[in-house]
């Protein structure tokens, strides 16, 4: 097993590398005449109003958290479904279970009416 | 002389579809030739020069798609795509390549340099790492990772964080609410892409994209339909391709998330969006649709594709045929918005992949132990009953959206009359 991630660390070395490999020569090839309105922020053509970091919807927030809920439920059924072959069946009824409860918070989320995107 | 440079001019142009295709073949030739030992090196040499076949057989795609997306954009739009630059306008992706490469890179004035820099990397190097664990036949892969599946969803969220840091880096507003919107839509349809990977590896009981394919003797679309419909629309939404291109369509916000991007760094975003495509739909042909092997011809004839020579054409091939699918889909639909796009996740599409994991899982452990044909042709039942009561759930559901509508506009027609000139 550590074997194999030798060679997923190679890979991302080489992805990094062949990245890094193209914006170098971009680099050495590209014109560099930096100008003061070339380098402006973009607003649609105009002076730009206002601070950039503009202020953070709330709602992008929420589905984040839902997000990570579920997503920590899948990471819970993984190995449930890489050992499937040898569960009985009330384990997987069990981990029915545990989908139904999840389940049942998707349903308290919806009907509360967190996913309206106001 | 001229002449004779003239003639051997026209005859690199005549030749340039043999040029293109064969260097992709070359690329893939030689990654067999390192993996599949047929020429002897020592072990590191081999990993190292296999990692470097492999990230650059991530960035092939680019050169071949951008050219078929257009041209295809083009045949159903019923005029040519891309003809001028080479036959048949083979080297027009190229030609782009060249075009983005010697063009100025503006850095705006007071954007974060460093992540501005590294956003680009990340993401190109996110979408090439994919393509150690995607197997071209049984033994041409980079490495036959035992949770390959996990590294492949780990690759997609690092997609997310490169979008992000993209949009805050750029000192531009606009930017930054299309890196919200376009992490928002990544991060929601990761759910329903997870959830649908989970029925494959319940039947086949591995990770590996390897065992996937092995473990298929009936190809699983068969079972598992609900299954390959989610992770065929999370993919089309997780790639930002069409319908799901809200942050990227240049009438709604700009350009996005990389507004302020130009030159090789924007080619690098583009790079990587045609890399995840096609490790998009290699995924799904590996785990839908046989992968390098034929599995329904191979209930008659008594032969491991997987092994031959032939495996690489089967799976580019059927990949092929996915991503011919993309690109229609992309030419035929209309854009959804973002709140559409959300609430088709959490309401109808996390809520199916639920229902189909837990119909799958129990049917699966009840029949486990009877034949092949009974199990694949309960679960396409059960998958087809699924697909149907979704199917009336979204009519109720736009019945309703209708009858609402349709009330709050009645109640307009009381409106006063305008009054006449005299």
């Amino acid at each position: 097993m550590p074997n194999e991630f030798g060679f997923i660390g190679l890979i991302l070395a080489m992805s990094v590398f062949f990245s890094l490999v193209a914006l170098v020569a971009a680099w050495i090839f590209r014109p560099k005449k930096p100008g003061r309105i070339k380098a402006s922020t973009y607003e649609c053509g105009m002076e730009t109003v206002g601070t950039s970091w503009v202020q953070f919807k709330v709602q992008y927030y929420i589905y984040a958290l839902i997000f990570v809920i579920f997503d920590v439920e899948v990471v819970f059924l993984f190995p449930v479904a890489v050992a499937f072959n040898q569960l009985a069946l009330y384990m997987v009824l069990e981990m029915v279970l545990f989908i139904i409860i999840l389940a049942g918070a998707l349903l308290y989320v919806w009907r509360k009416g967190v996913l309206e995107w106001v | 002389m001229r002449k004779f440079l003239t003639l051997i001019g026209g005859l690199i142009y005549r030749l340039l579809p043999l040029i293109v295709f064969g260097a992709i073949a070359v690329v893939f030739l030689i990654f067999a030739v390192i993996r599949l030992e047929w020429i002897e090196l020592p072990s590191v040499l081999r990993d190292v020069l296999a990692a470097f076949f492999a990230a650059l057989i991530g960035a092939l795609p680019v050169v071949l798609f951008s050219w078929a997306e257009r041209k295809v954009l083009g045949r159903v739009h019923n005029r040519i795509g891309p003809n001028e630059s080479g036959p048949f306008g083979i080297i027009q992706a190229m030609a782009d390549g060249i075009k983005m490469f010697t063009k100025e890179d503006v850095t705006p004035d007071g954007a974060d340099r460093v992540m501005f820099n590294v956003a680009p990397i990340l993401m190109g190097s996110a979408a090439f790492a994919v393509y150690g664990v995607l197997p071209f036949a049984h033994a041409m892969i980079g490495v036959d990772l035992s949770v390959a599946l996990l590294y492949l969803l780990a690759m997609g969220s690092v997609t997310s964080v490169a979008v992000l840091m993209a949009g805050w880096s750029s000192n531009n507003k606009y930017a930054l609410l299309g890196a919200f919107r376009s992490v928002s839509q990544l991060i929601s349809y990761e759910i329903p892409l997870a959830l649908a990977l989970l029925t494959p590896i319940m039947l086949a009981g591995t990770m590996s994209t390897v065992g996937l394919v092995e473990a298929q003797e009936v190809p699983y679309f068969l079972p598992l339909l609900v299954s390959l419909f989610l992770f065929y629309v999370s993919s089309l939404a997780e790639t930002s391709r069409a319908p799901f291109d809200i942050l990227e369509a240049d009438s709604e916000i700009v350009a996005g998330f990389f507004t302020e991007y130009s030159g090789m760094k924007f080619a690098l975003f583009f790079l990587a969006e045609y890399a995840h495509m096609f490790a998009a739909s290699m995924m799904t042909v590996i785990l839908f649709f046989g992968g390098y092997r034929l599995p329904l011809l191979e209930l008659i004839v008594n032969v491991n594709f997987g092994e031959t020579f032939l495996a690489p054409f089967i799976i580019i091939s059927k990949s092929l045929v996915v991503v011919f699918l993309f690109l229609w889909i992309r030419s035929t639909l209309p854009r959804i918005r973002l709140d559409q796009l959300l609430a088709l996740n959490w309401k109808f599409l996390v809520p199916l992949s639920l229902v189909n994991v837990i119909v799958v899982a129990i049917l699966a452990k009840l029949l486990e132990d009877s034949s092949l044909g009974l199990r694949t042709i309960v679960l396409l039942a059960a998958n087809l009953l699924m697909l149907a009561g979704a199917g009336f759930a979204l009519a109720a559901a736009g019945r309703r959206a209708r009858e609402r509508d349709e009330i709050s506009l009645t109640a307009v027609t009381d409106a006063p009359q305008l009054t006449s000139i005299h």
